[in-house]
Order: structure tokens, then sequence, then C-alpha cells
């Protein structure tokens, strides 16, 4: 039966690993995620959610254990947060050279010192080259929905990449928020069960991750590339066709708001993304053709969305939750390197914005909408980052 | 001074913590503070190891000093003493 | 329309769960909402916040609530910490844990609505851990004194989270408030 329900996002998780049937969870609890894998733990425990949990020391051992779970042929699941997910850093390689289905939720917590366990993207940003596929959500539906289509994407045999699922700290993982949870059967009918192509198995053995020479190596690697190419084709025909059977579409690679006309495009990521909605309203009534697009997929980056959206816009303000220090905000770089080739280029604005959770509201994100505007007028941007708020 | 006092040039490079006293006066958090009869104490100085926040002191004379600017009023004293000596007494509104 | 709550309590004292029980009644009447907790010094005793969001539309703002239109006091002390009252909308309203009257308030120039949820839970034995609950009960007072909702929401949400004699205490409780509320000003 379908049915609404009004929970926090870390708790939408734990419904979503269950209604998604995965098999094994290994998982360490860490500051905001601890209450998805409590959460995991009581379903697992009062028998209502029939899978395998492994408690495990760290961070680093719940990788490896999903990672032997996952070659072994079942549906894997973990969760974590910062600290928890750098620690796992080596594990994140291998398991996406592994080629393993892996699903796993980021409750994005910034990185210390200083000792910060509010929202930014610096933990899953950091980890950008890992060769995991990244989703951002945007609210607590767009997390359980994304989980199951993840599985969706990840399973396909085009893919065969783990995927991190990113949600921003308190601002989803603690807030209570209407979910509606699609029946049981049309989940199933979905997401039927995982059928792996290859798994470890003793009556036919062959071993994984071997060593592999310079003459060798190169063309495993571009098989992964072609994996992120296929994900960014099968991402919105997954969302459609997820939003035809349950109910919900989250915009594909990029959920585009008021863009058709816009001179400005605000580009955002996971809640700002429906606090700018908030912020255009307010600007298109005081005259100002703005609009904005949220990224939800970060890795594989939409190159060929961002040059669409440039064809028809004069300027994009991007708005990082997040830096990459010797250089900019993450989707200012990689916007503009996606920019890079296009005829008649719109003007770009980096904006870093939210660091450790502070707090940014549609108020300061009309403040950076009406400075790129009179840059737009002007001609010419005058600083190619600004860090919004910031304290004298 | 906390940091966010200060501005950006004034504070250290780095997130640096220095002893200082009577920042946060924790006491106000209590619903109910610890009271000692030292009739029935008998000196045995368990409150006072099981104190999580260091709030209780051992005087010379091994008797307890409660320091209420700071006990939070969690009990852990009051349940551990073996001979009942301390009473979680309501805070006054 | 939008409406905002701040929900001021002690860590322990349920000042989430009021925030989510709100939400919940709020929710069975058709409305979209949002609850979240603000976390500092996670603590038995610490003052905390909880906020709460009510809107007849879907809520696509997620950030921090400086202006609530309702302001809910979980503890009588509070107000020696904490500024309950800072950033109140000028038509706001305050309701109150306290045995003081509206007038004897003294937390700012606002309307308040002031309830003895403290003794309506020792009344009742509504104790958890040696301490009185008196997030269900100020629910109550919260629908007498703003009318965002109705009694039986609430009584709803707090039978749909609490079975058997415990709901029923919460529920009694939550009626008492609601008819023991007095509503006034804070004295100046």
């Amino acid at each position: 039966m379908a049915q609404t329900v009004i929970d926090t996002a870390n708790h939408i998780v734990a419904y979503a690993a269950k209604a998604a049937r995965v098999q094994v969870i290994a998982a360490y609890p860490i500051t905001p995620q601890t209450s998805i894998v409590e959460r995991i733990a009581e379903l697992v425990e009062s028998g209502e959610f029939s899978a395998e949990y492994i408690r495990v020391e760290s961070e680093h051992s719940a990788m490896a254990a999903c990672i032997g779970a996952a070659a072994a042929g079942v549906r894997t699941f973990t969760a974590t947060a910062a600290h928890g997910l750098v620690l796992m850093h080596e594990a994140l390689h291998w398991a996406s050279g592994s080629r393993l289905p892996i699903v796993m939720p980021v409750v994005n917590r910034t990185l210390g010192p200083g000792w910060n366990i509010w929202a930014d993207y610096t933990d899953s940003m950091s980890q950008r080259d890992t060769g995991w596929i990244q989703f951002y959500c945007a609210d607590n539906q767009e997390v359980f929905d994304t989980i199951i289509q993840a599985y969706k994407l990840c399973e396909n045999e085009q893919v065969l990449l783990p995927v991190m699922v990113c949600l921003e700290a308190f601002i989803l993982s603690h807030t209570y928020m209407p979910v509606k949870i699609p029946d049981q059967e049309k989940i199933d009918d979905f997401l039927p069960s995982y059928k792996p192509k290859w798994f470890l198995d003793v009556d036919n053995p062959f071993s994984l991750a071997n060593i592999v020479s310079p003459e060798y190596y190169m063309e495993f690697r571009y098989m992964m590339k072609e994996a992120m190419e296929n994900a960014k084709q099968l991402i919105p025909e997954i969302d459609k066709e997820y939003g035809e059977l349950c109910g919900f579409e989250h915009g594909g690679l990029i959920e585009k708001y008021k863009c058709e006309d816009a001179d400005l495009i605000l580009l955002t990521m996971g809640t700002m993304g429906t606090e700018a909605m908030v912020a255009v309203d307010n600007l298109r009534n005081e005259g100002l053709r703005v609009g904005t697009a949220r990224v939800r997929v970060f890795r594989p980056f939409p190159k060929e969305e961002i040059r669409k959206l440039a064809e028809t816009t004069q300027m994009f303000a991007m708005i990082d939750r997040g830096i990459s220090f010797g250089m900019e905000g993450f989707l200012a770089e990689e916007t503009k390197a996606s920019l890079y080739d296009q005829k008649n280029q719109p003007l770009t604005a980096g904006f870093v914005a939210g660091l450790g959770g502070r707090d940014v509201t549609f108020k300061t994100i009309e403040k950076i909408a009406k400075k790129s505007s009179e840059w737009m007028r002007a001609g010419r941007v005058e600083k190619e980052t600004v860090w919004v708020d910031l304290k004298e | 001074m906390s940091s966010s006092a200060k501005t950006r040039k004034e504070r250290p490079i780095t997130t640096l913590s220095y002893p200082t006293v009577g920042v946060d006066k924790t006491g106000f958090w209590r619903t109910f503070r610890p009271e000692v009869d030292y009739s029935k104490c008998t000196q045995c100085t368990l409150c006072w190891i099981y104190c999580p926040d260091g709030a209780i002191t051992r005087q010379e004379d091994d008797y307890p000093k409660i320091d209420y600017d700071y006990c939070k009023g969690c009990g852990i004293c009051a349940n551990e003493c073996p001979v009942k000596a301390i009473t979680m007494v309501r805070e006054e509104e | 329309m939008l409406k905002e709550i701040r929900i001021h309590g002690r860590g322990g004292q349920g000042s989430v769960t009021a925030a989510q029980l709100l939400a919940h009644a709020v929710f069975f009447e058709g409305k979209w909402v949002q609850a979240f907790p603000y976390f500092g010094a996670e603590r038995r005793g610490a003052p905390v916040k909880a906020f709460a969001r009510i809107s007849d539309e879907p809520i696509l703002v997620h950030s921090q609530i400086y202006n609530p239109d309702y302001i809910i006091v979980l503890d009588p002390h509070l107000y020696k910490l904490v500024d309950v009252s800072e950033g109140l909308k000028k038509d706001g309203i305050i309701v109150m844990n306290t045995t003081q009257r509206p007038e004897e308030t003294k937390i700012g120039n606002s309307r308040i609505a002031t309830v003895d949820a403290t003794g309506i839970a020792i009344k009742l034995n509504l104790l958890v851990a040696g301490l009185p609950v008196v997030n269900t009960s100020i629910l109550g007072a919260f629908a007498k004194a703003t009318d965002e909702v109705k009694l039986e929401s609430v009584l709803k949400a707090i039978k749909e989270t609490w079975s058997g004699s415990t709901g029923e205490k919460n529920t009694k409780a939550a009626e008492l408030a609601y008819e023991s509320l007095t509503k006034g000003w804070c004295g100046q």
C-alpha cells in the first residue's frame, strides 16, 4: 500500500534500503548518519527487514565488507558521512575498480579541523575522482526515490559502478518532511532482484581485482569511463520510468526551474536548489528574468545539459557549498570546463556559500542573483569567485 | 573570548582552544541539584571519582565540595554514593 | 500561507518530538509540514531549539527560521538563559509552560498564552525518568492559543505515536492544557 509518512531523511533512507530489498548492510555510525544505521538495525532485528547486518569496527571495514558482499552477488548497502567517508577512501577506489553496484547514502558533513558536524559538500566532493556515480538530493522524497533508482542504474550491465546518494547534514538528515512511499509491488516491478553476471563462487572459482601490467591496465579504466557515459544516458530514462510507475520524477541530470526565458541562471545543488526557486519567484516579481537549475548528478558531470542551458542564457551564477583549495568551487570549476568550447559563452561567476553548515536563505540567493545581474548588465564579472556572507 | 567575537585577522589560523575560566556556566542547565548530607558522608571519594564533569572537588579532609557553577545535575554522584548521603533536590523556579 | 514556529526546551524534554508531533497533527489537516532541530551541545538539560513550518503549499525553503510566527517554551526557567522571544513577528504569539499568568511574564512585548504544563504532568503522573512530560500538553495549549491546528488533530497525532495508557495520559494532558490555557499579553 502506498503511504505517506512524515520522517527524517535518515529514517527515509532506512525505509528505502528495505524497499529496495537490500540483502547485506555493513555500516559504522557517525554523526549525522547514525539514525540511518540505527533504524536499519531496528528493522532487521524485528524481522521486518530480512537482510544481513554486519557490525564492523570502522568505515574502511564497512566498505571492505560491502565489496566482499557485492562481489558475492548480493544487493549491498552502507551509509556514512564526512570523516567516515574519507576513512574509506582507498576502498572507494577498490569498489569502483571492481565494478561493484554498491549504493551508499552520504550525509554531507564537512571535514575538520575546525571540528564541525554541519552541512557542506567537502566530503563527497573530495571523492569525486573515485569512479563513484554521485547524486545530490534536495528533499526527503528525492532521497527515497533516488536510492531505488540508484540500484536500477548501477546494477545495469552497461553501468556496474557504485553510487553515492548525497543528502545534507541536518537540513535533510534530521528534518521531518512528508514522503510518499510507493506500493512495494510497484517498487518490485521497477527494481527486480539483482542478477549479477558474475559473482564469487567456490564451485566456479576465480579471483577478483588482480594485478595488471601497463600493457592492459588502461583499457579497464576506459571501460569505467564508458560506464560513466552510459550512466549519463540511463539516468534520465530511469528517472522518467520511476516517475511513471511510482509517481515522482526529479529532473534527470539537472532539474530546471523557469530557465527557458532566463537571462541569468543560478546553478545550485541540493537543498539550495529549492531555496533558489523561492528566490527566483521573488526576483521575477521584481522584474528580473532569472531561473535556477539544480545539478542533481555531479558524476558523471552533465556537460551536455550545461551546454544546452548555456545556449539560451547570458549568464550563469554557480553557487557552491564547498571549495577545492588552490582552485575554486567544485560546481564552478566543472561548469566552466564544460563551457570552454562553447560558441557564445555566457558570463560565469562563482559563489561559495554555506560552508560548515552556515545558513543560506532565499534572501542570500536573491543577493547573489542581484550582484550577478549587475555584472551582467555591465558586461563584465568583477570577481571570479565571491565568498558569500564572509565575516570580516 | 570566543573566536566568533574576533575579526578574521585577529583569529588564529586554525581552531586553537585555551583553557578559560567562567565560559558557559553550565550550572544553569540543572533541573535538580545534588545536596550532600555531610553527617552521613564517609569520605569514600566515590562521588569525586564518578563526577563526569569534574564539578566535585576532593577537599583536604576528603569531603566533597560541589561546584554549582558547573554541576549539571546529572545525578551520578547521588547514584554512586554508597551511603546515600547525596540527594537530588528540585531547583526553584 | 507559511507559518514558522520555534520551540525552546531543554535536552531530553522532547522539543524535537513536540515539533514532530505538531507536524503530524497539521499534516492530518492536509497541510505541508517541516520539522527540524537545531543541533548544538547535545546533552540532557542543555537549552535546545526545534523548529517547524506549516504551509498550504509544498515547502521549498530549507534554511533556518529567524522570525517565527509562534514560539513555544517548554521550560519555565529558560527565559533566564535564553532570549526566548527573539525574532518573534509583531503579531506573534508565545505559548509558555509556566505557573505565571501572562501579565506576570516579562519576556518581551507580545501576546502570550500560559499554561502550567508541569503541573498537569505531575497531576496525571505523566513522568519519564522522573521528569514531567510537558511536550504533549503544550501542543494542546498551542492549538487553543493559535487556532493553527485543531485539538482533535493533536490528539490523533499523540494516539498514533503512543498506544495504550501512555497514549491516554498524553491525550488527557493535551486536553487539560487546552482547557486551562490563559491568553494575554506579556508584562512590561
